[in-house]
Parts: structure tokens; C-alpha cells; sequence
């Protein structure tokens, strides 16, 4: 148990630690680095890696995983770009609810036909990326621009991006669920053992398929500002979303194997590979090296690959299986 | 079936699941043959049947080491990286960007040789990481998932590397006595895995360490090394798969070559028949499983369905392939 606690507070200061050292090399580096346009762009583009990130935190402390949210968003972009002439609401209505009907059927699969998670979700993955199509005629859909609707990714509340604010509220309404409800108990404790969950009386599969819903919406909503920050709804981004998510989690110390993790650092893991990119346009910018943006995948790479060695060294040999 | 019809094994219910289940992708397979025999112009042809085998040959060629892993109990999400890094690597090499090399001959030789290897090595680092610090497959292979595509990209900037060097071609576009080049590496391969994961000790050790690894570590088997040499097999695979994708497009795109194949590998070995929680396996019906979703995706697309809804039609029979194989291990 102690060594659980270990692995615990090594994963949540690890990863805060990381980032702070980052943004101060940055600040230290960069003179705009910490400039309020900086900022807020890095905000602004990562609340939708945030939103799916953080259904993904919730399903892999669930002990399942979910591979569709890449393409469930890209589903929901399309979704809202459809609606987004009839104004703000229905196409944010639109973008989370294919999203949700997505994480329903994922749930559904998991719960009822008893798939194994990975292939139930991979076939959704298949299904929205066709559904995405379909539904956008092969090609991009553009948003309409006079009804308001791209104010929900690029607008400002004040100096906020409108989808940093609704990411952030997300992450607080998540840290809530999982620290203060039974839920959120019930969430770990299904992670930590199925079977003697059940035996608790506690509704296993109740509690997995509202994490896929919730997953689900979650991506759906990320297509939604996927949409209305570049101005269209598109069918074929979101390739590999699910797995950076997997790796944000896993860098912000939640155990793969379910049972354990926090919200708060899901987020602190999302934003070091994001600023990674960042830093890496600054450097670039300094004219010292010329690494191209091609870098950025193995430099993430790299960062999971130390995250994942010290668990398991930390773990000693036991834990991580 | 003439025994149905008579009267004293009338009361024998037909096991319709556990047939199904067992025979399930044979029988889909038999279904859309029958199927496009009927309906489909121009089916039964020596063109169309190359066509079809053309294109699942490379994901064959990387499900064969992907059924080899899930078979331990593991999973590789990283083969389409390990691709394009040999896709990358090879048009490199023999188009004398890293060494001039003279002789066309050797430096194709060098250069399938490197870069198959190079992709195995990748593959034997994955190994490393699940057999000797234990972590969670799915986790260690992300690393390379997201890193090795990143590897191609900067070896070759990213940019679109094309050649039209017959020499190393052939083994996506040569022809001899009209089978395609990789049909032929694909049945060989395809043979070879068989006959290992039946016969050899090594193949025994594969199942015994899927089906209970602590048993099969009491029982004397050399858990860490068996599982060091699946993923560096699954990595040799994709890096020959890699070679035959950039041979039949005459162009190697670090961006392209080999996305998504992890999962189609997947889907393959899982409709096939595959344990994915390891335990059980067979390369035959990886096989077959290929051929089916191919063979799903063809029918679609030749009876003019579009090819996005035959995306969510694929979805559909790979959750209900699944499915079906588990109503009989749940009795």
C-alpha cells in the first residue's frame, strides 16, 4: 500500500514539477513566452486535447480504455458545422450529442454485449469516422460565421479563450465527481478490482457505461471547438487523438491498470506535451537550431517513454502489469 | 447434414453459436464469395483476385507478428510506425542519400536488409520495455506509436521520397507465373508462423505464457526472452510490410505509410478467431480474417456502397465477429 503512495505523490509532483520547469525555461528562454498572446493561444488550441483527455482519465481509472474519441470528435465537428447556421446551441447540442450517442454504444458493447473494451471501442472508432464522412460529404464542412457560433472557439471572456474557460470549468466539475461523490469512489474502486466491486453491491456496469457517455460527450464537445476555432468541421482530424490522450493520462500519473489517478494532473500531463510543442517553436524561432515540427512527436514520445519506466521501476516489478 | 434427417438424432439441437464461432469467418468468407459470384460483375477473374490479395497482403504480413503477440497476452500498437521507418529508412539507403553506394543490386540489398532490421530492433525495444520492466503493453508500445512516426518524419524531413528503381520494386510490383511478389512472402509467412505456433517449442511457450504467464514462468519457460523475440518478429514484419507499401506506391510518405495499420492488424487477428486476451491463437484464421474484412470493404465498394459507410459496415461485423466468439467461451 505504502508503495502505492509513493507512486502516487511521485506521479502528481512528477508531473507539476516538469511543467513548471518547463514554463520557467521558457520564460527564462523566450521573451514573448510568457506574453498574454502566447498563453492564451496555448490555452485556446489545448482545451480540446483537455476535454478528451479528461474523458480518458475517467475511463481508464473505470480499468477499460476507449479508442474512439479521435474519431467521435472529428464526428462532432462535422455535427456542429451542419447545425452551426442555426446559431451557437444547436450546434453545440449537435456536436455533443453524436458524441454522446458514440459513448452510448461504446457503452452498450462494453456493458451488454460484453466486448472487450478495446475492440468495442475500436469499432466505434471505425463507425464515427464513416458516420463523420457520411455525414460531411467527404470533404470539410465550413461553419457559418454570421450566426455566433465561432465564438465558442474563438472568442474571449475578457482575455480568456471561451474554450480554455469551458475546458477548465470541465476539469473542476471532473475533480469534484471523482474526489467528492460516490461515484467518483465507485469509479476507482471498479478500477481497483471488478469482481470484489460487484460483490460490494456496487453497479459496476452502470458506472462504465455513464464513463463511456461521458467520454463521448466529452469528445463531442472537443469536435465542437475543434469546429468553431478553424472554421470547419472536419471529418478526417481527430487520427491518433485517442492515444496522445492515453499518453497525456499516463504522464499525469494515472495507472493504466485502472484503480488510481487524478484529474488534476490529466490536465498538468496535457499541457507539458503541449507547451513541449510550443517551446520547440521558440527555440525555433531563436534561429540557434532549426528542429522541425516533425521533432515534437519524438520529443512526446520520449517524455512517455521516461514516465512509463520510472512507474515501473517505482511500481517495482509487480504493480505495472 | 443427412444426419439431421433422421428421426433419433432429430432431439440433438444444433449448436448454432458454437458452430458459428468456431467456423464463424469461414463460413463469412464462403457467404461473400457466394455473394459476389452472384452479384458482383467480373468477380470470379485472375484480376480481381489479385487485387484483393494485393491489398491485405501487408496487413497480413503485420497481423502475422500481431497474432504471434496478442497470443503472449500483449498487444503492438507501434507497427505502423515500425512501417514507416522502414519505408523511410530503405529509399535512403538505396538512392545513396546517407552512403554512395555503386552497384544498384548491393545497395537494394543493403538497404531492405537495414531497414527490416532496424524496424525489428524497434521491435525488440518494445520487448524490452513489457518483458523486463513490465509495463502494460499497450503503454510501451504507445511510446513508439507516437515517437516512431516522428523518427520517420525526421529522417526524411517529412518530405514525399520517389523512385522508380525496378530493382527494389519488384517485391511489390513483380509478377512471377502471375502471383504478385508479396502473395508469395505473405503465404510463406503466413506458413511459417503456423508451423512454428503448432510444432516448435517456441510456439508452445507463445500459447502457454498468453494462457497463464505465472504458470508458464514455474513451468521453466524463458518468459522475458520469448516475449523479447515476439515483439522484435513483429517488428521484422512491419518493417517488410513497410518495404512493400513504398514499393508498390513508387514513393515513401513518412506522414502515410502505415497509418491506422495497427488497427486493422488488429481487427484481422481479432475477427480471425485470435484470443486478444492471449492463450489461443491462429494464424490461419488471421488469415481468413483478413480476407474477410477485405473482402467486406470489396464487395462494398464494387456494388458502388461509398467508401465511408462501408467504414461503418466494417465497424459493425468486427464487433459482431467478436462478439459471436465470445457467446462460446462464456458456456
Amino acid at each position: 500500500m505504502r508503495r502505492v503512495e509513493l507512486i502516487r505523490t511521485i506521479g502528481t509532483y512528477g508531473v507539476v514539477i516538469a511543467l513548471a520547469a518547463l514554463v520557467l525555461f521558457g520564460f527564462l528562454r523566450y521573451d514573448r513566452f510568457l506574453s498574454t498572446f502566447n498563453v492564451m493561444s496555448v490555452l485556446r488550441y489545448n482545451s480540446m486535447f483537455a476535454l478528451v483527455s479528461l474523458g480518458m482519465c475517467f475511463v481508464i481509472m473505470t480499468g477499460v480504455i476507449d479508442l474512439s474519441v479521435g474519431a467521435v470528435a472529428a464526428m462532432g465537428s462535422v455535427a456542429s458545422a451542419l447545425a452551426s447556421p442555426y446559431g451557437l446551441a444547436p450546434g453545440l447540442a449537435a456536436g455533443v450529442f453524436v458524441g454522446l450517442a458514440a459513448g452510448a454504444i461504446n457503452g452498450l458493447l462494453v456493458t451488454r454485449a460484453h466486448l472487450l473494451p478495446f475492440i468495442a471501442t475500436l469499432a466505434t472508432m471505425l463507425a464515427a469516422s464513416g458516420t463523420a464522412l457520411l455525414l460531411a460529404g467527404n470533404q470539410t464542412v465550413s461553419v457559418s460565421y454570421d450566426s455566433g457560433f465561432i465564438a465558442f472557439g474563438q472568442g474571449n471572456f475578457s482575455i480568456f479563450p471561451v474554450p480554455a474557460v469551458f475546458a477548465l470549468l470541465a476539469y473542476m466539475l471532473g475533480s469534484v465527481v471523482l474526489n467528492f461523490t460516490s461515484f467518483g469512489r465507485t469509479v476507482l474502486a471498479i478500477g481497483g478490482g471488478e469482481d470484489a466491486t460487484r460483490l460490494m453491491g456496487l453497479e459496476a456496469d452502470r458506472v462504465k457505461f455513464i464513463v463511456y457517455l461521458a467520454s463521448g460527450g466529452l469528445a463531442g464537445l472537443a469536435g465542437v471547438i475543434l469546429a468553431a476555432q478553424f472554421g470547419a468541421g472536419q471529418p478526417i482530424e481527430g487520427v491518433g487523438w485517442e492515444l496522445f490522450a492515453i499518453a497525456s493520462v499516463v504522464v499525469g500519473g494515472t495507472l493504466l491498470t485502472g484503480g488510481m489517478g487524478s484529474v488534476g494532473t490529466t490536465l498538468a500531463g496535457v499541457l507539458l506535451l503541449g507547451i513541449l510543442f510550443n517551446v520547440l517553436n521558440f527555440e525555433n524561432g531563436l534561429g540557434w537550431i532549426s528542429l522541425s515540427a516533425y521533432w515534437q512527436s519524438v520529443i512526446r514520445g520520449l517524455f512517455l517513454l521516461v514516465v512509463v519506466i520510472l512507474q515501473a521501476k517505482l511500481a517495482g516489478t509487480r504493480v505495472a502489469i | 447434414m443427412s444426419d439431421l434427417t433422421r428421426p433419433a438424432l432429430a432431439t440433438r439441437t444444433f449448436d448454432l453459436f458454437g458452430f458459428l464461432s468456431r467456423y464463424g469467418t469461414l463460413v463469412a468468407l464462403a457467404l461473400l464469395i457466394a455473394f459476389n459470384l452472384a452479384f458482383t460483375r467480373n468477380f470470379a477473374t485472375l484480376q480481381t483476385l489479385n487485387v484483393n490479395l494485393t491489398q491485405v497482403c501487408t496487413i497480413v504480413i503485420v497481423a502475422v507478428g500481431m497474432t504471434l503477440v496478442i497470443a503472449t497476452g500483449g498487444i503492438d500498437l507501434s507497427v505502423g510506425s515500425l512501417m514507416a521507418i522502414s519505408g523511410a529508412l530503405a529509399p535512403m539507403i538505396f538512392m545513396s542519400k546517407i552512403v554512395p553506394i555503386d552497384n544498384i543490386y548491393l545497395a537494394v540489398a543493403i538497404a531492405m536488409l537495414v531497414s527490416v532490421v532496424v524496424a525489428g530492433l524497434f521491435g525488440l525495444f518494445n520487448g524490452w520495455l513489457v518483458a523486463y520492466f513490465r509495463i502494460q503493453p499497450i503503454v510501451a508500445t504507445l511510446v513508439l506509436f507516437i515517437a516512431g512516426r516522428g523518427i520517420a518524419q525526421v529522417l526524411t524531413n517529412g518530405n514525399l521520397q520517389t523512385f522508380t528503381v525496378p530493382q527494389f520494386q519488384w517485391i511489390g510490383l513483380a509478377r512471377p507465373f502471375g502471383i504478385p511478389a508479396q502473395v508469395i512472402i505473405m503465404a510463406i509467412l503466413v506458413l511459417a508462423a503456423a508451423w512454428v505456433l503448432r510444432r516448435t517449442l517456441f510456439g508452445r511457450s507463445i500459447l502457454a505464457i498468453g494462457g497463464n504467464e505465472k504458470a508458464a514462468q514455474l513451468s521453466g519457460i524463458a518468459v522475458a526472452k520469448v516475449k523479447l523475440a515476439v515483439y522484435a518478429i513483429t517488428g521484422l514484419c512491419a518493417g517488410l510490410a513497410g518495404l512493400i507499401v513504398i514499393a508498390i506506391n513508387s514513393s515513401s510518405d513518412a506522414n502515410l505509410v502505415g497509418l491506422g495499420s495497427e488497427l486493422d492488424a488488429i481487427a484481422a487477428v481479432a475477427v480471425g478467431g485470435t484470443l486478444l486476451s492471449g492463450g489461443k491463437a491462429t494464424i490461419v484464421g488471421t488469415l481468413l480474417g483478413a480476407l474477410t474484412i477485405q473482402l467486406v470493404r470489396f464487395t462494398l465498394l464494387a456494388n458502388g456502397v461509398p467508401p465511408a459507410a462501408a467504414l461503418v459496415v466494417k465497424a459493425a461485423i468486427i464487433a459482431f465477429a467478436v462478439w459471436l466468439q465470445q457467446q462460446n467461451r462464456s458456456r
